[in-house]
């Protein structure tokens, strides 16, 4: 999988595409607390309009980033998850948790 | 019943095998004609059940892991994942929802999505000598092409 950045005003935006699976979750959650650190961000959205699987591996990686975020004292959320992706989302409660935009 | 076709698959716990599995699914899934949605959910509750086999079942060594699908003769799609690992002492406390052995990098969802996308899910485990898990999936009857 890859991860895409924008930052701006205080806010990072990480772009997932590919597989999210427990093979690529370990060096993904790697190079997103790496990303974080450097960052520090205000708030962190998670676009997953690129992303063309995710299984349980994703949710955790989601929460993972929920308690940085936490710690940071920062916001995060989910944005335009799509397919089986949401289909995931959707089954797992996530939202309980973090919240989900679907703006398209 | 007889199975009307049916695949075996043998792997070692390599996590790169993953993906394998998950995609030697939906292409086995692929003669029955399902919706993108079913193929999703098929390579979903494959991922799962064999993720768990890779982190639970074999956390310090490589082992075996066999994955076989068959087509039941009403076209019900059944998939087995069978490992020779460590067990699970309580299956039905594993298969509830956020409870997880794996620390911070599990969620502890594996099962409850396996069950959520798939119709029947059947955990067979005895503690040192490995788990079965068997699912099964009715694919929507769509009219046959001409």
């Amino acid at each position: 999988m890859n991860i895409h950045t924008a930052f701006s005003a205080g806010r990072l935006t990480l772009y997932l595409s590919g597989e999210l699976d427990h093979h690529e979750a370990r060096s993904a959650a790697g190079l997103i607390d790496q990303l974080l650190d450097e960052y520090l961000p205000r708030d962190c959205a998670v676009d997953m309009s690129g992303l063309n699987f995710m299984d349980s591996s994703g949710i955790a990686v989601i929460i993972r980033i929920s308690r940085r975020l936490k710690d940071m004292g920062g916001r995060v959320w989910i944005e335009n998850p799509a397919g089986q992706p949401r289909r995931v989302l959707d089954a797992s409660g996530i939202d309980r948790l973090v919240p989900v935009a679907i703006s398209r | 019943m007889n199975a009307q076709n049916y695949i075996k698959l043998d792997f070692p716990s390599q996590s790169c095998n993953e993906a394998f599995a998950r995609t030697a699914a939906a292409a086995f899934a692929a003669q029955l004609d399902p919706t993108l949605e079913e193929i999703g959910d098929i390579k979903t509750a494959v991922s799962e059940a064999v993720t768990n086999c890779i982190v639970h079942a074999y956390p310090k060594e490589i082992g075996r892991i066999s994955m076989r699908l068959r087509i039941l003769p009403d076209g019900q799609l059944e998939i087995s994942v069978r490992d020779w690992g460590c067990g699970i002492e309580n299956v039905e406390q594993a298969m509830k929802p956020l409870f997880t052995t794996g620390g911070e990098e599990r969620g502890g969802m594996g099962f409850t999505i396996m069950d959520s996308f798939m119709d029947r899910l059947r955990v067979r485990s005895a503690p040192g000598k490995g788990t079965t898990v068997v699912m099964v999936r009715a694919l929507r009857q769509r009219r046959k092409r001409i």
